[in-house]
């Protein structure tokens, strides 16, 4: 195990901790919202976002697949030691990290009629991240929103499997965006 | 401070609760299970409120807690002073100061900002249960969005009382999806159930957190030959004369003598304040608001 590993957690766990997901629930509650994060230097290539993400989210108890880029020594020995979280198949992940074109989103849990809650919520690696693009509408946004996304299809069908679907959070360098199965995309 | 980790709880069990709080956010309306833990206050005071504002908070709020509008009250006091000593939080009792609200059965009269964020206090999340007992039938019928036993029991309402006369946790369809409980506010709130700021449920007995996003679509059930109305005592305020608040009614005498006065106590010392007097009050005295 490399000293790297050890290090680039959050300074003060309590409170990083508190301002992170203060800042990704907002992003959550109000889709296509660009936040910053703070606290976390994860090895490459993770953003310092899904770092942050990953610290404030997870733990033994939520099994994490990592898409094949990502699922590096120095990634995985980071995540071990920060977070305990165990990895796993994509069937069985309450989280999924990795860039868009790696995750499949097709073998995903997406909750079930009785447990919509019981779905994946996916941390996707972007290169870009800005208020325009795809046009957003639903819960928590007035009249409509816009961000970049990676594809207009898959998150279109994703809202139209409601209450059921996946949920995701955008990461791009210490920025990030949330976009929830209730948001219609067009 | 330094006794406990900051706002009580570990940090495992925050994160069971934030996880919670994202998915409640992600489905409006629907009812998360979660993993309730004991707290330092018996069930019904308001544990899954404060469970929720524990893993909300960050040092820099500022916090407002109400119990039936007013922030005097034991519980409110009681919570307000834990989270003082345990997550070392400024507290307040003005509205618009506040940037973490919690409340048990009341919203609020003034309107609130996208920047706040209200935290309610729910004793009995599922709608469905006092019409169906069956955790197992409730679940199902909000899976298959078979809600025509609510509507029966709206229309028995009618057909007993002329009227629907359900005047609290009077039931309300989030974003055209799931039926929700908004807890025992008065109906007279169902309508700012539609606001900027995002909106969380606790129920610590129950295990079970849900959420409205801000600007979400929250109708109040109803008939096209019954509308819903948000109803209050049609009278104004004896202390600061408001017409337009929701008004608890006191007792004042054993001749059966009342008064009516606004429920939300910030509201009606900062309308006592700028000047505006009822019927029957005193002059405006700060230190008695």
């Amino acid at each position: 195990m490399q000293a790297a590993t050890l290090e680039g957690g959050f300074g003060d766990g309590p409170r990083d901790a508190a301002h992170a997901f203060r800042a990704v629930m907002t992003a959550m509650a109000r889709p296509g919202e660009i936040v910053t994060v703070a606290g976390a230097r994860p090895p490459a290539p993770l953003s310092a976002a899904a770092g942050v993400v990953l610290l404030t989210l997870c733990d033994p108890d939520t099994p994490l697949f990592l898409a094949p880029s990502h699922a590096l020594p120095q990634v995985r020995e980071w995540i071990a030691f920060h977070t305990a979280a165990p990895l796993c198949p994509a069937a069985g992940a309450m989280f999924a990290l990795g860039p868009w074109d790696a995750l499949p989103l097709a073998d995903l849990p997406l909750g079930t009629s009785e447990y919509p809650d019981r779905s994946a919520t996916l941390i996707v690696e972007v290169d870009r991240l800005d208020p325009e693009g795809a046009t957003l509408a639903g819960p928590g946004i007035v009249g409509t929103a816009r961000l970049s996304l990676p594809d207009l299809a898959a998150f279109r069908e994703n809202a139209r499997l409601f209450p059921l679907g996946l949920d995701f959070v955008f990461t791009c360098g210490d920025r990030l965006a949330a976009l929830p199965r209730s948001t219609k995309v067009s | 401070m330094n006794e406990y980790n900051f706002a009580y709880l570990d940090e495992q069990t925050k994160r069971m609760i934030r996880r919670a709080i994202l998915k409640a956010l992600a489905i409006p309306g629907y009812q998360v299970p979660f993993a309730s833990r004991e707290m330092p206050m018996p069930y019904g005071w308001g544990t899954g409120g404060v469970q929720v504002s524990a893993a909300v908070l960050v040092p820099e709020d500022t916090l407002k807690v109400i119990d039936q509008g007013a922030d005097d009250t034991t519980n409110a006091v009681s919570i307000r002073r834990f989270f003082e000593r345990t997550a070392g939080v400024a507290v307040t009792e003005a509205t618009a100061e506040a940037s973490v609200i919690q409340t048990r059965h009341r919203i609020p009269e003034a309107p609130l900002r996208a920047d706040q964020i209200l935290v309610y206090q729910v004793p009995i999340p599922e709608p469905l249960r006092f019409l169906e007992p069956s955790e197992v039938e409730t679940r199902k019928m909000h899976a298959l969005e078979d809600y025509g036993l609510m509507h029966v029991k709206l229309y028995e309402d009618i057909s007993r009382h002329g009227a629907i006369s359900t005047s609290y946790a009077y039931p309300v369809k989030v974003e055209g999806r799931y039926v929700m409980d908004p807890s025992p506010i008065p109906k007279f709130d169902n309508p700012k159930l539609e606001m900027a700021a995002i909106q969380l449920f606790g129920a610590g007995r129950e295990q079970r957190i849900y959420a409205i996003p801000p600007h979400t679509r929250v109708v109040s059930l109803d008939f096209e030959d019954h509308p819903f109305e948000a109803s209050k005592a049609d009278h104004a305020c004896g202390l600061c004369g408001a017409t337009d608040s929701y008004l608890d009614e006191l007792i004042v005498d054993d001749e059966g003598g009342r008064m009516f006065l606004c429920s939300d106590t910030d509201y009606c010392a900062g309308r006592r304040r700028a000047g505006h007097a009822g019927a029957e009050a005193a002059p405006f005295e700060e230190d008695a608001a």
